[in-house]
């Protein structure tokens, strides 16, 4: 059952956008939010979902496997949008309905700005993998070093969790084995009863846990860590041409955007 | 030859304990060689193996490594990528989601330039065979593969010594092997200094040397023929021998006369051969 977990949901592949810089695609991420909230008209929404679909186009993400990550947030959207249809004033439909067309037309133009939000940052987690991100974030994040914020330790502590998911999956897995040899029962019984029964698994987990970062703590110190002072790293992220070009279409976008709600399209 | 690794009248007890984990061992390991380091669970092996690369520090005696004192805390760097450590959990070892970026991680701690760390990760790895798996994850991996990445993960780092820490205790027969060819052949081929901790007999026939410790104290040092030829003392710490000296040992106390030196199968078997004509 704990198989069926995957994080980062990153689905490798070679296209233009796997290709691009992690540092890129945290900055159109940004570009694009920003543009997506400074849409006004249905011109722009539709120039927005024009330009998200050909964004899927480029990185050969399927819409059925964009649009399952949707799954979890309906119930966001459909409240969003009914909270719109009814607590907009303005012309009702039928005289005396609280429903009013403001109203249906907010809503349509709230759920539609919430499911491009959710595609548009999927297509980040779904086109870099974790790791590259963890670096773009470090490398991003960089300048803020001066401000003694601990940038590296941050990205260092990310890595690590990412890189012990798997393992620690295993370990409950067995964990699990071990404790429904002896008789313990997790599929039977009222959630709470259910709950109480994965006590026994999380015990066992967390002593475990520490015991590996212990270790884990000494090997590392074994190859030499000492922070991030006179690291270098074997893969160096380097920008390249399609970055710069990438970046270019960010900014015409935006600018796109900024220039119809100036005329309220 | 010169010794790379001094220890002397080396004490050392843990914080919060009463008694003392090590007692006055005095150790010279010369560079190049192969020792094994065998004893019981709590004779202090893994304790000596922890104060080889200053994970611990002595509370009395000294421990020099290549002439640096290990105490010297503005060497722990020399230190450490002098001595690399292989342990007994691949899993709790293993720092990256990708087996190359793994083994590059020490060279980057060390400052080292992307494209010598770029060669080094490609020769380690083909050093253990690993070569074609520099892509994979990790954690799909067996076991032995694993701990030969983390073997990569040290020799990245160049170290002249390597020390492994009861490396194949968590291992089925086929990955135990795998270990111990790599760390044989490192030792042969590439001259480095191999230190290996273990209580498994059969892993020592390969070492020039052998170490016994029990209680803290070294009880027997030499090579392997000599120290399994003492089968009472090996006995008497609970240890096994290798199964060759252990049947020449009782063939002997039914009244033959075996040289206890023979470790191999093949020359157990002539020495037998031998005796009853």
């Amino acid at each position: 059952m704990l198989r069926d977990i995957t994080l980062g949901q990153y689905f490798p592949g070679d296209t233009l956008a796997h290709r691009l810089d992690p540092r890129t695609k945290l900055i159109l991420v940004i570009v694009y939010i920003v543009g997506l909230f400074n849409a006004v008209g249905w011109y722009s929404y539709g120039f927005v979902i024009l330009i998200t679909g050909a964004c899927m186009a480029v990185s050969k993400i399927k819409p059925a496997s964009a649009f399952k990550g949707l799954k979890p947030v309906i119930f966001i959207i459909v409240l969003t949008a009914l909270l719109n249809i009814f607590y907009t004033d303005g012309t009702p439909i039928i005289e005396g309905w609280i429903i009013t067309w403001e109203g249906i037309a907010k809503a349509v133009m709230m759920s539609v700005r919430i499911i491009l939000l959710i595609v548009g940052t999927f297509l980040l987690t779904y086109t870099t993998s974790p790791i590259a991100l963890t670096d773009g974030l470090e490398s991003l994040l960089s300048p803020l070093k001066k401000l003694k914020v601990p940038v590296h330790d941050m990205s260092m502590m990310m890595s690590m969790a990412l890189r012990f998911i798997p393992t620690l999956i295993e370990e409950t897995d067995k964990i699990m084995s071990a404790q429904k040899a002896r008789g313990a029962d997790f599929e039977t019984g009222s959630l709470m009863s259910r709950a109480k029964a994965l006590l026994p698994i999380l015990v066992p987990l967390f002593v475990s846990s520490f015991r590996r970062a212990d270790e884990l703590a000494v090997a590392m110190e074994s190859r030499c860590y000492h922070g991030g002072e006179g690291r270098t790293r074997m893969k160096q992220l380097k920008m390249q041409g399609c970055d710069l070009a990438a970046m270019l279409l960010g900014a015409a976008f935006l600018a796109a955007i900024f220039i119809m709600k100036k005329y309220g399209f | 030859m010169s010794s790379v690794i001094q220890i002397e009248n080396l004490h050392y007890t843990y914080p919060g304990d009463d008694f003392e984990s090590l007692k006055g061992v005095s150790l010279d390991i010369e560079k190049g060689s192969f020792v094994a380091v065998l004893g019981h669970n709590g004779s202090g092996k893994s304790t000596l193996a922890k104060h080889l690369n200053a994970i611990l520090l002595p509370s009395e005696g000294t421990v020099k490594i290549d002439g640096i004192d290990t105490a010297d805390e503005d060497r722990l760097l020399d230190v450490r990528r002098t001595v690399g450590m292989v342990f007994q959990n691949p899993d709790n070892q293993i720092v990256a989601n990708v087996v190359e970026d793994d083994v590059a991680f020490a060279p980057e701690n060390l400052g080292i330039e992307p494209a010598e760390i770029r060669q080094r990760v490609d020769n380690a790895l083909k050093t253990v065979d690993m070569y074609e798996f520099k892509q994979h994850a990790p954690h799909l991996l067996s076991g032995g593969q694993k701990q030969r990445v983390a073997i990569a993960g040290v020799i990245a780092m160049q170290p002249e010594v390597i020390v492994l820490d009861e490396p194949t205790a968590m291992l089925d027969p086929k990955g135990r092997r795998e270990v111990i060819d790599t760390v044989t052949k490192l030792c042969r081929e590439k001259g480095i200094t191999i230190v290996l901790i273990t209580h498994h007999m059969a892993e020592c026939i390969n070492a020039d040397r052998v170490v016994v410790m029990s209680n803290g104290v070294i009880v027997a040092d030499g090579t392997p023929e000599s120290v399994f030829s003492q089968v009472e003392l090996m006995h008497g710490e609970g240890l096994a021998v290798p199964a060759t000296t252990e049947l020449m040992w009782q063939l002997n106390k039914e009244g033959f006369a075996l040289d206890l030196n023979a470790l191999s199968v093949c020359d157990c078997a002539r020495e037998i051969a031998k005796e009853i004509g």
